[in-house]
């Protein structure tokens, strides 16, 4: 895909990181969304689910073009250089970067768990997503700012379906409600990190590049909580917040994660289909 | 290729369709931005995608450039732009009755429901077979990423409906 952005990029130092950041982000839910291919709950689910990978892979790919573009046009140093490749791509980036160059925030690398916690971190990552784009939107970089308007269509609907699943389950049966209050206690400590600003995310702000993500925690309490209202939950109070994802610093899950997802071009590489 | 108008250019891009809706080409669906000569002939076709990942675009990004080549065209460029981003406001009026005709419930002006708020107001879809409104949401996400499964209450068919964007 081509893109109209004009080069060079003064701010490449950052914007590489802070746009990998957003597309680790997508790939990353995409590929644990996925895993539910011809095991979602019932076959609409199952489809939608799916789509939604499907959307945030498209996401992941225009900001890894970018990323790519901003690369092979600067002289920073570029992330591959241990992988050997020297011309970057979307798909080296996504499949010949280690473990410690992701940047994506640890909410969306952890397991799927049941429907129940599939949906919960989907309806996280989904309200702070929305918020997140709709304020990329008038980003100073162009290209960042018509990913996010782009996008942020897609996401309205992905919100909308996992805000009526949180609700569905949470108010549903004994089973149900008690699964989400699993779900809860296992991905609230990821939460936090959605909000704090990476050292990359700070270093854009003065240009009005990057997003201040701190700024979106309120409305995306609010909204959380009339959603969580609804479906006789409730938000947890003063729990531990671990991050690192955004600085590389990840679970044990992104490792398996990535096992799976580079195993082609890790043992066979340059290989094409 | 000296002298040829934009108008023949489109009518060239007519032909072209896409591959998951065959019944609509490239022109009803509103992807293609803009057609531009410029004075050396050099021709230059801009096309924005209908969703971000929607697989058909590199099928549709290879029908034109294989269409341009068998009328004879070598020098062109085919564009991808982002933004402004595509909306279904820009399906042609012709398009919709052709998603119609098709079994495909086309879809309803953009601005009902396309913010989180209004979301949740339930939105009114037209069955393509028997005009009925009596219809109610089964999925949001259909057989593909641009569509929404519903059921007919009236003549109890299920179809999909093109989602407003």
């Amino acid at each position: 895909m081509n893109t109209n952005s004009q080069f060079p990029i003064p701010n490449s130092r950052f914007l590489i990181p802070y746009t990998l950041h957003l597309a680790d982000n997508t790939l990353i839910l995409a590929q644990q969304n996925s895993a539910w291919c011809a095991h979602g709950p019932i076959l609409e689910q199952d489809i939608a689910i799916t789509n939604i990978s499907l959307d945030l892979i498209g996401q992941a790919r225009n900001f890894y073009q970018y990323a790519a573009q901003i690369i092979n046009n600067s002289k920073a140093p570029s992330p591959l250089e241990r992988a050997g490749g020297e011309v970057a791509t979307e798909d080296t980036l996504a499949y010949l970067r280690d473990n410690r160059e992701f940047k994506n925030c640890l909410l969306v690398e952890q397991a799927n768990g049941d429907w129940g916690k599939t949906i919960l971190r989907q309806f996280l990552f989904s309200n702070y997503q929305y918020l997140l784009y709709e304020k990329l939107q008038q980003s100073k970089d162009e290209q960042l700012a018509a990913i996010a308007e782009k996008a942020l269509k897609e996401v309205t609907y992905h919100l909308r379906w996992s805000s009526e699943w949180v609700i569905r389950l949470g108010d549903g049966t004994e089973e149900s409600h008690q699964r989400m209050i699993h779900a809860i206690n296992e991905l609230w400590l990821y939460v936090d990190e959605l909000f704090n600003n990476a050292d990359y995310e700070t270093a854009l702000l003065k240009e009005n590049i990057s997003v201040d993500v701190s700024s979106l925690k309120n409305k995306w309490l609010e909204k959380a909580s009339a959603i969580f209202d609804e479906a006789t939950l409730q938000i947890p109070q003063n729990v531990f917040a671990q991050t690192g994802g955004k600085q590389g610093f990840h679970t044990e899950h992104l490792g398996y994660i990535l096992a799976e997802m580079q195993f082609m071009q890790r043992a066979y590489p340059n290989s094409v289909w | 290729m000296q002298n040829i108008s934009k108008e023949e250019i489109l009518s060239i891009l007519e032909t072209v369709t896409d591959p998951e809706i065959p019944v609509l080409s490239i022109l009803d669906l509103g992807i293609v931005r803009d057609v531009e000569i410029d004075s050396s002939g050099k021709l230059k076709i801009t096309i924005t995608p209908t969703y971000t990942g929607c697989p058909a675009m590199d099928v549709i990004n290879m029908s034109i450039r294989m269409c341009l080549l068998e009328n004879g065209f070598k020098d062109f460029e085919i564009k991808t732009i982002l933004s402004p981003a595509w909306t279904t406001d820009w399906m042609s009026e012709e398009g919709k009755k052709k998603l119609k005709a098709y079994g495909i419930a086309p879809p309803n002006i953009r601005q009902q429901v396309c913010t989180p708020e209004l979301f949740y107001e339930e939105e009114a879809i037209q069955c393509p077979r028997c005009d009925s409104y009596h219809t109610q949401l089964i999925s949001l996400f259909g057989s593909t990423a641009c569509k929404s499964l519903y059921k007919c209450n009236n003549c109890e068919e299920p179809f999909e409906y093109f989602k407003c964007h």
